[in-house]
């Protein structure tokens, strides 16, 4: 590794946290579409989504192991809603597709463009991981474009239902980048550019997308982040979740699987 | 409320006491034959078909379906519709096919042949 010195440490460990708790969370969530897909194709489809982002979660609680936390299964099962670090926007109840497929839109994009950039990243144990992962969520990304894109030229009902959720869906989406404590030390370290340079990358990659499909993005006078979920501040839907994903787990936490 | 024992369709709500309408023609979307190809520069081969609306959806359920496992390198969708194909009615045209061996390379006794033109121009 690059780079050694306890800033540095503590800043890929808090990057880390939210991206992992980010993709262990929604894929928790969109797996709860699994047998109730609307299509039978569309239903395996969704799940091996959620099932990716689990494992891609893994990876990354794997890096924080290096870092000196604990095993991933430990860290993923053991903590309580205060201690996870995911935005609010991912562990959102699951709600009708209209709000998924939005939601998947908006995060799977932000998603793809942070591997991205990771790919570069001066943390070669990260960069290696951003490298194998990014195809991945690439695909993710063609999917929500293709049904979002699908339903916005759809009839009426499928259009105001897509507008009226991504009007609902916005601020909670830029909440996604907001900023960490270890902003500055993630920059210069060239471990990230940052989560400004990320949003400034996503708008311009989301925005085009969504107005050649004919939606209209809030006005930017209204825009207002929903920030917390970053330092544990989480909705009454995040601990209800967490009860049921580590069900099984609390039964015996020392069972070998 | 119709109550499961797996709480994910307890969360869906079904309404399954209600009467279910048949499907209409344009409620079946159509099928799409799937060709797969491992690797560039191979040929795509049939392995399946999807159901989508369209071809682009189609690309999403054949890439879920067929390369989930082994490797991938291109995948085709084709409309079933379009397939022209032979009748089962007539397929005595293809009855004395496989007695024709001489059809087959194996049948060609060349490899002693080639043997000795690889010794001769000192290749092993």
């Amino acid at each position: 590794m690059d780079f050694f010195n306890e800033a540095h440490v503590n800043a890929a460990k808090e990057m880390l946290y939210k991206m992992a708790d980010d993709q262990l969370i929604i894929g928790h969530r969109n797996s709860e579409w699994t047998g109730l897909g609307p299509l039978l194709e569309e239903d395996i489809a969704f799940s091996s989504m959620a099932q990716d982002k689990i494992g891609q979660s893994e990876h990354l609680y794997g890096l924080l192991h290096e870092l000196g936390e604990s095993e991933p299964d430990t860290v993923a099962f053991t903590r309580n809603s205060p201690q996870f670090h995911c935005s609010q926007l991912v562990e959102l109840p699951i709600g009708e597709y209209d709000f998924s497929l939005i939601r998947h839109f908006l995060f799977d994009f932000a998603e793809y463009l942070r591997f991205e950039m990771l790919v570069n990243s001066s943390y070669e144990n990260l960069a290696n991981i951003a490298k194998k992962y990014k195809g991945e969520i690439k695909y993710h990304t063609m999917h929500a474009n293709t049904w979002v894109s699908q339903l916005a030229q759809g009839n009426e009902e499928s259009k105001s239902r897509l507008q009226n959720q991504l009007n609902d869906v916005w601020n909670l989406a830029l909440g996604i980048f907001e900023p960490g404590p270890h902003e500055g030390v993630l920059i210069d370290s060239g471990i990230f550019a940052g989560e400004e340079a990320l949003k400034a990358e996503w708008l311009s990659a989301i925005v085009p997308l969504l107005t050649k499909m004919g939606l209209i993005i809030p006005a930017e006078s209204t825009w207002n982040p929903v920030y917390g979920g970053r330092t544990g501040e989480h909705s009454d839907h995040l601990q209800p979740l967490l009860d049921e994903m580590t069900e099984v787990y609390s039964i015996d936490p020392s069972a070998d699987w | 409320m119709h109550k499961s024992l797996d709480p994910r369709i307890t969360r869906a709500d079904l309404k399954i006491e209600e009467q279910i309408d048949p499907l209409k023609e344009l409620d079946q979307f159509q099928t799409f034959e799937v060709f797969h190809q491992k690797k560039r520069g191979q040929q795509h081969v049939h392995v399946g078909i999807v159901h989508a609306p369209n071809a682009d959806m189609a690309l999403l359920y054949a890439k879920e379906q067929y390369s989930r496992r082994g490797s991938t390198s291109n995948l085709w969708v084709v409309p079933s519709s379009y397939v022209t194909a032979t009748e089962y009615f007539d397929e005595d045209i293809f009855e004395t096919t496989a007695e024709k061996i001489y059809r087959d390379p194996a049948t060609y006794k060349v490899m002693d042949r080639i043997k000795a033109y690889k010794e001769r121009i000192g290749q092993k």
